[in-house]
């Protein structure tokens, strides 16, 4: 038994890896949703109750070059659906800060296994905060790197125009060598084509002078009070190492959390498709396929099949153009409104989340609620940017997170000015 | 959509159809209040303009149309659930 035993922070247990290479000795907790080979991956669902991947993800395998051990599948929100790990078949994780509350979602055990001391990294997946939020809500540190930085091969994909694989850690340092390890091209994802870089040794050198923007937007009323004070404090230590902070107003931003959800359950719709049963997964019964399938379907949990039906109603005929083309319209107002405000400052800072973790069941059956929660995490996968959470301290004795934001492929500098939060706090 | 309509357990079961996701009659009606709560969320994108221009710094990338190493027939097959000489069997078409 281990910490994240008790946490369920494990769906599987396994032992990969652990050779020579630049993470050679470090432990590493892999989300269930990223393809290992023989290792069984079900993305948190009973649609893939059994189904063990006939070859690695480009991520795992870049992981196990460099000599890291993988020591278990990481539990999750199903298919990444969620803000709270609760949505797993595999039962809820628990915040190993205070287990009445929820480690966040959907990485949630990885977040929890990096929190309680059992790993020393894990990989996450991001596709509207899925990194960030479990790092905030259990007080370490997640990069959502930019979109196109690191391979999604072999991620079992949920919202492709959004979703990235991202490194979590108990420092900025120890992300940042995960990070060297999993960035780069990989002809095996077209939309992946950036060269890595050195961003371990990048993360010494000196901030210089930063400027930060503060959106309004991301600071406004549905930020709970007790975070608020502790999101001022972390800008107060920026100012203090010499940063200038400028509050912004992005008016797009208002419309960003609904653009999210139209495009993510538009995706997820088409992409989640191919679970019938067939190729992989418990099959179905029943008369004639469409019957067969439904049943094999059957088997997703009740916040899989709400975001697969929305997204189906949403592209249905008649209703494309009021949801799905004012989302897309929505999302390229987003990415313009973070070039604008990174042409000025070098990073957009806000909390993570606009509140402290949930209590264990407390936003499961109002689904509204939940997604309201990431309302700050979200504009930054709209417009595929990298982002970072860092622990800013506590309030109500609970872990609170501060994002960071910077241009595309500007990870160098964010791990920076992460890193000198880190240091100065 | 000024006049979205309130989604019923009818409309529920017609989309879940659609989506090929069996429901029971409980779980239908289950699901309509969270559908309406999010459909009128959504109305907040109502006076999102339709002339915004899509930006178009993507660029295709593409490779030599040449067989590469993938996996084999058996690694393909070994998660289904029911195969026969090779081929994946699915459910009968009726």
């Amino acid at each position: 038994m281990s910490a994240s035993d008790d946490l369920n922070a494990f769906v599987t247990r396994c032992e990969v890896g652990g050779g020579d290479g630049s993470l050679a000795g470090l432990t590493v907790g892999v989300k269930d949703n990223i393809s290992t080979e023989g290792v069984e991956t079900t993305c948190g669902s009973k649609v893939l109750e059994g189904y063990e991947p006939p070859y690695d993800a480009t991520v795992v395998e870049r992981l196990k070059d460099a000599g890291a051990r993988i020591v278990g599948k990481t539990n999750m929100d199903e298919f990444g659906m969620g803000t709270t790990t609760e949505t797993s078949a595999h039962g809820a994780t628990r915040n190993p800060v205070d287990t009445d509350h929820v480690p966040g979602g959907s990485s949630g055990g990885s977040a929890a296994a990096v929190a309680s001391g059992d790993v020393d990294a894990a990989l996450g997946t991001d596709t509207g905060g899925s990194v960030r939020c479990p790092a905030a809500f259990c007080g370490v540190v997640g990069l959502k790197p930019t979109y196109g930085l690191v391979s999604r091969y072999g991620l079992i994909a949920y919202a492709n125009s959004l979703e990235t694989v991202g490194p979590m850690a108990r420092d900025v340092e120890t992300t940042a060598r995960v990070l060297d390890v999993i960035a780069g091209e990989d002809d095996r994802d077209g939309t992946c084509n950036a060269e890595t870089d050195d961003y371990a040794a990048a993360v010494e050198q000196p901030t210089g002078d930063v400027t930060v923007a503060v959106p309004d937007e991301l600071v406004g009323e549905g930020v709970d009070e007790g975070v608020r004070g502790t999101f001022d404090d972390a800008l107060g230590t920026l100012r203090d190492e010499g940063a200038t902070v400028r509050e912004v107003s992005m008016p797009s931003l208002e419309k960003a959390l609904a653009a999210y959800y139209v495009i993510a359950m538009g995706e997820a719709s088409s992409n989640l498709a191919r679970f019938d049963g067939v190729r992989y997964g418990p099959g179905g019964e029943g008369d004639g396929w469409n019957e067969a399938f439904a049943d094999a379907r059957a088997r997703f949990g009740d916040e899989v099949k709400r975001r697969v039906m929305l997204g189906t109603y949403a592209l249905s005929e008649g209703y494309y153009g009021d949801y799905y083309d004012k989302a897309q319209n929505a999302r390229a107002l987003v990415r313009r409104d973070f070039e604008a405000v990174l042409d000025e400052a070098d990073v957009v800072a806000s909390p993570t989340m606009p509140i402290t973790p949930f209590e264990i069941g407390e936003a499961l059956d109002d689904p509204l609620q939940m997604y309201l929660a990431d309302a700050n995490t979200t504009p930054v996968n709209l417009a595929g940017v990298p982002s970072v959470s860092v622990p800013a301290g506590r309030a109500d004795d609970l872990p609170v997170g501060l994002q960071l934001t910077a241009g595309r492929f500007e990870e160098k500098k964010l791990l920076r000015v992460a890193r000198g939060f880190e240091k100065a706090r | 959509m000024e006049d979205t309509e309130r989604i019923d357990s009818e409309d529920v079961e017609h989309v879940a159809e659609l989506a090929r996701v069996r429901l029971t009659d409980d779980e239908a009606e289950g699901f309509v209040d969270g559908f309406n709560d999010v459909l009128g969320y959504f109305e907040t994108l109502d006076d999102v303009p339709d002339d915004v221009e899509a930006e178009d710094d993507y660029q295709n990338v593409l490779r030599a149309d040449e067989p590469e190493p993938s996996l084999s027939q058996e690694e393909a097959l070994s998660n289904a659930d029911g195969t026969e000489e090779g081929y994946f069997v699915g459910p009968s078409v009726s």
